[in-house]
């Protein structure tokens, strides 16, 4: 998607991570417009494992465009139960759909009270602006 | 940042929504509408590059060709009038401190085009050695500014919006654009056909837009670095260092011993007596895309580093430059880089990475 987007029903982390929540002990993530936007066409994601374990704040995994490598921040912790493996063939549904078909994993959350100190889309947009 | 150079044409990038960072001292674009965009563009019809932050240098007078076989490492004695010739610029050790072409506009003058990285110390060096000869060394940077028009229809494209006869591969003709005085040179960085034009800055605008018009893609660095690395050309900075002789970076064909240029001792025991290491090409097996700095292994053993890496687009998989021990240099042989710790498997290939029959036929 070529317009910034930053939809409301997401909580995000501010190194441009996004998670959605589903239910109390499970969330997806995947990272904002923002963060496709400035790394540019995506041309390569190795997913982690499946089972993994991943910390809030830590990279658990890299996005790498032709001429750059990001690391992808969790945005909170929990066991990898999901990852998304249609982007090992079409990474660049990272660029096209970031909260959708290029979502990144799937977590069981070790602590879901880590969703409180994420910002909602209002407080990172704010965030972008300075 | 504050004194970051800009080109003339740094407010076309700006309208045209480029990526804009810091390159060698200059703001630059990256990439306009996307890397693998321009790369194809330049591959299939035609792209262009505003490539203003290189440097120019003039070399005139009755000592020129004398003076540039001693700093040149290609026989200059063989550039005819018109004609285009590539050359190191090496250190009495045989280290490289700068790639450029030389293009003889006349009798006894010389245009050199410098790395932007390296103009500076170009111009102190060839300002130092000079003093012995009956010559004048010229930084003329400030003249030109300079346009690489690359791509199969480039040439084509190019004659046809502006009206000019051009040279053919490796030669260079005076012209006017834009109704001043110009070069365009048969030269590029890309593997494809195509010229680079030396304008005079006021004219440098008015050109890009009317190249704008008439289709040519406008293509940024990211693009320019992918394009050469698939045809294996050296990047000074990166393949050629003043550490890295001529003769490892696989550029032993630019360099005639015989001129007694400065570092041919060190070039040609280089030569005869083999180097620890080679520059070779390689290709990502599977997944990955190797980076400048990766180890390069055989086995458990490291055997080398990556100078050049990125996804090669038009290969579709991860491609690069590595120094290797010079009995793993062969195509073929198979190693594996690290890539960030993860082991990635990667064969020697024959240059150039792209453009052998089977990539023509598939483009």
């Amino acid at each position: 998607m070529s317009e910034d987007n930053y939809p409301d029903d997401l909580r995000y982390h501010d190194q441009h991570d996004w998670a959605r929540l589903e239910g109390d002990e499970h969330a997806v993530f995947g990272i904002t417009w923002y963060a496709q936007d400035s790394l540019g066409e995506v041309v390569f994601y190795d997913p982690p494992e499946v089972g993994g374990t991943i910390d809030k704040d830590a990279s658990y995994a890299e996005v790498e465009s032709v001429k750059a490598v990001s690391d992808v921040i969790a945005p909170m912790s929990g066991e990898i139960v999901a990852v998304n493996d249609a982007l090992e063939d079409t990474p660049e549904k990272i660029n096209q759909d970031p909260y959708g078909e290029g979502w990144l994993v799937k977590v069981r959350l070790t602590a879901p009270q880590e969703a409180e100190g994420l910002l909602d889309a209002g407080e990172y947009r704010k965030l972008l602006e300075n | 940042m504050s004194d970051l150079r800009r080109t003339p044409l740094y407010e076309q990038y700006v309208e045209l929504g480029a990526k804009v960072v810091p390159f060698a001292g200059w703001e630059m674009p990256v990439t306009y509408e996307g890397i693998r965009e321009e790369h194809s563009a330049v591959r299939r019809h035609v792209g262009m590059f505003d490539v203003s932050h290189m440097g120019e240098v003039e070399v005139e007078g009755p000592g020129a060709l004398a003076f540039l076989q001693l700093l040149l490492s290609n026989d200059i004695a063989k550039l005819e009038i018109g004609g285009a010739q590539y050359s190191c610029l090496c250190a009495e050790d045989g280290g490289v401190l700068d790639d450029l072409f030389a293009y003889r506009l006349g009798g006894d003058r010389y245009l050199i085009v410098t790395n932007a990285a390296n103009h500076g110390t170009d111009l102190a060096w060839l300002g130092r050695w000079s003093r012995s000869f009956d010559v004048i060394v010229r930084d003329v940077a400030d003249r030109y500014a300079m346009l690489a028009v690359q791509g199969p229809h480039a040439r084509a494209v190019l004659g046809r919006a502006l009206g000019i006869e051009l040279p053919p591969r490796m030669r260079v003709a005076p012209v006017r654009v834009g109704n001043r005085p110009a070069l365009v040179c048969g030269t590029g960085y890309t593997g494809e056909d195509g010229v680079e034009l030396l304008l005079d800055p006021e004219v440098a605008i008015p050109i890009w837009v009317e190249l704008l018009d008439a289709g040519v893609v406008p293509c940024g660095l990211g693009a320019r670095d992918t394009l050469r690395l698939e045809v294996c050309f050296p990047l000074h900075g990166h393949e050629l260092t003043p550490d890295r002789n001529p003769i490892e970076a696989g550029l032993g064909w630019c360099c005639a011993e015989a001129t007694g240029f400065l570092g041919s001792q060190a070039v040609a025991r280089a030569r005869a007596e083999g180097t620890p290491e080679r520059l070779a090409p390689f290709l990502i097996e599977g997944a990955g895309i190797p980076r400048d700095g990766n180890p390069v292994l055989a086995g458990e053993e490291r055997v080398g580093i990556v100078t050049s890496g990125t996804f090669a687009p038009s290969l579709e998989r991860g491609a690069g430059l590595a120094y290797v021990r010079a009995d793993l240099a062969e195509p073929g042989t198979e190693l594996a880089i690290d890539v960030r710790g993860k082991r990635r498997a990667a064969r020697v290939a024959s240059k150039p990475l792209y453009g052998n029959p089977p990539h023509r036929k598939a483009s």
